[in-house]
C-alpha cells in the first residue's frame, strides 16, 4: 500500500525485566492525524523514543514510505522525515527562538550565513502555517504554548512530514490546546502526518483520524475515531471498564476548618506567585483548586502547608492561626490536624531509595507507636503498613521494597494512605494523579469522596479540568497568583478555560 | 619613583601574574559550558608546567616543551572526561583525584628524573621563552605618559601573554559565533535538546573537554618556560582555583574573564607591592588578606550581592537518556 508513512513491524523492547513493546505493529495513513492512547507505563513513550532513533527496538522493524529504514540514532530518524514533539520540551532556555530552531542543522561551521538562511526560512514556515514567533525572543521569556510552537518549528524546519506529538497538551491552556488542534488540522490539510501520543480520551475524540490503544507494552486495537467511542477507548485501555465519572451524594458543609485571608506569597525570584487570596474550607467539602500549572497553586500549597513562608496573610486551622508569614512547623500542623499530599511526590512526599514501610511513616516516625523507646519499632511498622497496603491495593504488596521500583500510581498511593490514615480535619492535596493509571484514579478518586463525607476539609490542586470538576463541590479559579472566580462544580468547561486563560468570565463582565 | 611610574609597574606585574589565570579561566570557560564541572584545572596545570619543564630541559627546546605541556594536559583531560562523561561519574571528585594525582606524581618523577628535589633543571635562553620588544620601544620611554605605557605596559611580555589575550576574543568568537560554540553552550544547558537534534553529547564533551586541556597547557607551559625559568613543585599555587573562583566571578562569559582575571592579577601584584609597606592611615595590610580577596569576592558574589551567578544549567550532571 502506498499511502502509508510509517509501519512498524513486531517492534519489541525490554529493559532489562520490563517487557516495555512486545511485537508491536502499527501502520498510520499519510496525512492523517494518528491517536495513540494508553495509561501511563503502556509503552507509548517508548515505541515513539524508538522511532525517533532514541532507543534501539531489540527485533522488529519500522519502514518509512514503504521502504525498511534503520533508525539508529536521531540524526537518521531526522533524515527519514521524522520530527518530534516531546513532552518536555527539548529547548535550551536562554538560546533564542532562531538558535534553537537552527541547533544540530547550522549548515556552515560559521553561524553568521545559516542564520540569515535560518531566518528567512523560518518567515516562511511561520506564514505557511501560521505559527509566528519572535524569532529574537529568549525562550524562557515564551509562554508555554509558544515554545511548544518553537519545538514544531524545529521539526518543521528540519523538513519532517511526519510529526510525533508526546502528550502535547499536558502543560497546556485549553484555550492554547485548541489552537494547537488547530495547527495540527492546519499542517495536515498541508499532507503532514501527525501521531499524537496522549492518556486523554478527549483529545483523541477530537482531532485524531485514527487511534490505536496500547496496554501494558501492547498493541490492543486500532480504530477509526469516527467509529468508536469513549467509553469503547477507555474500556480498551484499562482492559476493563472504568467510571469516567465519579459518584458522589450532595456535599454537606459544617463549620469553617481553613480560613485563608489575603495570603500573599512570594517565589524565591521575588515574584509575587499568590496575590491577596482568600478563602474559607469547611468541613465536609471538596473545593478544587483549577489553574493552569505556574499560576500560584503550588505557592498556595505550600504556604498553608507551612513549607513556604508567605510574606502577608494569614491561615486558621480550626480556628487557631498558623504562623504561615514566620516559621510554621510542617510537623505542629500534622499534629493539629492538617496533612498534606504534596504536587510532587518524588521530591516532598516520598524519598524513593527508602522501604515502602519507611515512607508509610515518614513525618510520623514519632509517633510513640512506632518506637520502642528512642529506636524505630520496624515490626509496629511493617504490620502497619501491610494494613495500608491492603486497604489501598498497593502492588507489589511488599513493604521492603524499594519506593522507587513501585510505579506512580503506587507510589501516589503510598503518600494517600500515610496522609488520609490518621483522620486529619483537613486534608490539602496537589495533583492526586498526576502519573497515575486509569485504575488508580479512580481508587483515588473514591478515597477522595469517602473523606470528604466522613466530615473532612479537602483542598484539591489539580492542572486536570476534568478531575476539579468531577470532584469538587465548589471551584476556584487561580490565574496569575489571584482567584480569579469561584464557580460551581457544574460550570461548563469553556467558562472554567476562559477564566484559567484570565479572560473574565462573562458573568463578572455583564455585572 | 613618582606614583605614575608605581602604577605602570603594578599594572604590568598584574598582566604577569593575570596571564596563567586568563588561559586557565578560559579553558574552565569551555568544559563548564558544556556541562563539565572542571576543578582539576590546578591539577592540569601543574602537569602541564611539569610536562614543560622537563621536556625543555631535556630537549633544550622551548616549542618542545610547550607540545609537551599541552598534550599532558589534554591527557589529564581526557581522564576526567572518561570519568565524568563517559563512566558519569561525580566531576568534582574526579576533578579532586585529578588535583592530587599531579601534585604528588610531579613531584616523585621530577625527583627520580632529575634528583633536584622535584625541580626540574633551570632553563637556558634558548629553552625558554623571551620577552619580546616592540620596535621603538626603548627610544619612545622617554615620552610621557605614552611613552612608559608603550615600552613598559605593551612591550616586553612573553609570547604566551599575547596569546592569552588574544584568546579572549578568539574564545568569544568560537562559543558565540560558530557552530561548534552554539552547540557546546547548548550541551551545556539542555544537554536533551542536542541529543535529539541529532549530535553526539558525549563527542561534544569530549571536544570541549579537549580545548580545556590545550588552554590549561599554554597555562602551565607559561608558568615554567617564561614566568620562571624551570618547575618547581606546586608551582601553581592555588592558580587553578582562582582561575576558578574567576571563572565565576565572570559569569562564564569570555570578557568578563579578562576582566575578573586582571583583578584578580592585580590583588595580587598589589598584595606583593604591599608587603613590607604600610599604607597611610590603614597601616600594614596582611598578605594573606590580599591573598584570600579573590575567594572573599567570588563568595560575595555566589551570596547573590554583586549579580547573580548562575551556572550552565546542565553543568555537573552527567548525561543519561530519559526513561
Amino acid at each position: 500500500m502506498d499511502n502509508i508513512a510509517i509501519e512498524l513491524r513486531g517492534i519489541d523492547k525490554s529493559f532489562g525485566p520490563v517487557h516495555a513493546n512486545k511485537n508491536i505493529n502499527l501502520k498510520v495513513r499519510k496525512g492523517t492525524i494518528h491517536g495513540i492512547i494508553g495509561e501511563n507505563g503502556a509503552g507509548k513513550s517508548t515505541l515513539m523514543s524508538i522511532l525517533y532513533g532514541f532507543y534501539q527496538a531489540d527485533s522488529g522493524e519500522i519502514l518509512v514510505d514503504g521502504k525498511p529504514v534503520a533508525i539508529r540514532d536521531p540524526n537518521a530518524a531526522i533524515a527519514a522525515g521524522i520530527g518530534m514533539v516531546h513532552q518536555h520540551f527539548m529547548l535550551v532556555e536562554n538560546f533564542t527562538v532562531l538558535e534553537n530552531v537552527m541547533l544540530g542543522a547550522e549548515d556552515s561551521q560559521i553561524l553568521n550565513k545559516g542564520i540569515a538562511k535560518a531566518r528567512v526560512e523560518l518567515k516562511r514556515l511561520e506564514r505557511e502555517y501560521a505559527l509566528e514567533v519572535n524569532p529574537d525572543a529568549l525562550i524562557e521569556e515564551l509562554p508555554v504554548g509558544l515554545q511548544q510552537r518553537v519545538e514544531i518549528l524545529k521539526a518543521l524546519y528540519r523538513r519532517a512530514d511526519i510529526l510525533i506529538l508526546d502528550e502535547p497538551t499536558g502543560v497546556l491552556t485549553p484555550a492554547e490546546a485548541d489552537h494547537l488542534f488547530r495547527v495540527l488540522e492546519q499542517l495536515k490539510s498541508q499532507g503532514k502526518t501527525i501521531i499524537l501520543i496522549t492518556h486523554k480520551l478527549r483529545e483523541i475524540m477530537a482531532i485524531t483520524d485514527e487511534v490505536s490503544v496500547m496496554r501494558r507494552g501492547e498493541m490492543v486495537a486500532t480504530r477509526t475515531t469516527a467509529e468508536t467511542s469513549v467509553e469503547e477507548l477507555a474500556e480498551l485501555m484499562v482492559g476493563r471498564r472504568v467510571l469516567l465519572r465519579v459518584e458522589k451524594g450532595e456535599a454537606k458543609p459544617g463549620e469553617v476548618k481553613l480560613a485563608v485571608e489575603g495570603l500573599t506569597v512570594k517565589d524565591g525570584r521575588g515574584v509575587t506567585m499568590v496575590d491577596n487570596v482568600s478563602f474559607n474550607l469547611r468541613a465536609g467539602e471538596i473545593v478544587g483548586i483549577a489553574g493552569v500549572a505556574g499560576n500560584g497553586q503550588s505557592e498556595l500549597l505550600e504556604a498553608i502547608a507551612g513549607i513556604r513562608r508567605a510574606v502577608s496573610g494569614s491561615v486558621h486551622l480550626n480556628g487557631k492561626p498558623i504562623d504561615v508569614t514566620g516559621h510554621a512547623d510542617p510537623a505542629e500542623l500534622r499534629d493539629r490536624g492538617l496533612a498534606h499530599v504534596p504536587e510532587d511526590r518524588h521530591h516532598v512526599g516520598l524519598v524513593l531509595k527508602f522501604e515502602e514501610c519507611e515512607n508509610a511513616i515518614l513525618g510520623y516516625h514519632h509517633d510513640k507507636r512506632y518506637l520502642n523507646g528512642v529506636f524505630l519499632n520496624i515490626d509496629a511498622i511493617r504490620e502497619d503498613a501491610e494494613k495500608r497496603i491492603a486497604e489501598y491495593d498497593i502492588r507489589p504488596p511488599n513493604p521492603r521494597l524499594k519506593t522507587a521500583n513501585f510505579s506512580g500510581g503506587n507510589q501516589q498511593k503510598i503518600v494517600l494512605a500515610r496522609e488520609m490514615e490518621r483522620g486529619p480535619d483537613v486534608l490539602i492535596i496537589g495533583q492526586p494523579t498526576r502519573g497515575v493509571d486509569v485504575g488508580a484514579i479512580e481508587f483515588i478518586h473514591k478515597r477522595i469522596i469517602e473523606m470528604r463525607d466522613q466530615g473532612k476539609a479537602v483542598l484539591l490542586v489539580s492542572v486536570e479540568l476534568d478531575e476539579i470538576r468531577a470532584l469538587s463541590d465548589r471551584i476556584l479559579v487561580m490565574f496569575a497568583g489571584r482567584v480569579v472566580g469561584e464557580r460551581d462544580p457544574d460550570a461548563t468547561e469553556g467558562e472554567l478555560g476562559l477564566l484559567m486563560a484570565g479572560v473574565e468570565g462573562r458573568k463578572e463582565a455583564a455585572e | 619613583m613618582d606614583f605614575f611610574h608605581v602604577i605602570v609597574v603594578l599594572l604590568e606585574s598584574t598582566i604577569r601574574v593575570s596571564v596563567p589565570l586568563i588561559f586557565a579561566a578560559l579553558a574552565g570557560l569551555f568544559t563548564e559550558r558544556a556541562g563539565v564541572f572542571d576543578i582539576g584545572l590546578e591539577g592540569k596545570m601543574l602537569g602541564a608546567a611539569f610536562a614543560a619543564g622537563a621536556v625543555a630541559a631535556v630537549t633544550q627546546s622551548v616549542w618542545m616543551g610547550l607540545l609537551a605541556a599541552i598534550l599532558i594536559s589534554i591527557a589529564l583531560s581526557l581522564v576526567h572526561g572518561y570519568a565524568s562523561i563517559t563512566q558519569r561519574g561525580n566531576q568534582i571528585v574526579s576533578g579532586v583525584a585529578i588535583n592530587f594525582i599531579v601534585a604528588g606524581s610531579t613531584v616523585i618523577l621530577g625527583e627520580a628524573w632529575f634528583r633536584q628535589g622535584g625541580r626540574t633543571p633551570a632553563l637556558g635562553e634558548g629553552s625558554r621563552f623571551q620577552t619580546i620588544t616592540f620596535p621603538f620601544a626603548d627610544s619612545v620611554r622617554e615620552i610621557p605618559i605614552l611613552g612608559p605605557i608603550y615600552s613598559d605596559l605593551l612591550s616586553g611580555h612573553f609570547l604566551l601573554t599575547y596569546v592569552a589575550f588574544a584568546m579572549v576574543p578568539i574564545s568569544w568568537w568560537i562559543l558565540y559565533r560558530t557552530r561548534f560554540g552554539l552547540r557546546l553552550r547548548a550541551v551545556g544547558e539542555n544537554p536533551g535538546a542536542v541529543d535529539t537534534a541529532g549530535i553526539s553529547v558525549i563527542w561534544l564533551r569530549y571536544r570541549a573537554v579537549i580545548c580545556c586541556g590545550i588552554l590549561c597547557g599554554f597555562a602551565g607551559a607559561y608558568l615554567s618556560l617564561a614566568m620562571t625559568a624551570g618547575f618547581v613543585k606546586g608551582m601553581t599555587a592555588g592558580k587553578g582555583y582562582i582561575a576558578l573562583a574567576a571563572l565565576i566571578f565572570a559569569k562564564w562569559r569570555p570578557f568578563n574573564i579578562m576582566l575578573a582575571c586582571l583583578l584578580f592579577g592585580f590583588l595580587d601584584a598589589l598584595a606583593i607591592r604591599l608587603q613590607g609597606n604600610p599604607l597611610p592611615l590603614i597601616g600594614q595590610v596582611p598578605v594573606q588578606l590580599m591573598q584570600a580577596l579573590p575567594y572573599i569576592l567570588t563568595v560575595i558574589l555566589l551570596a547573590g550581592f554583586i549579580g547573580k551567578a548562575i551556572p550552565p544549567k546542565a553543568g555537573g550532571v552527567p548525561y543519561v537518556k530519559e526513561r
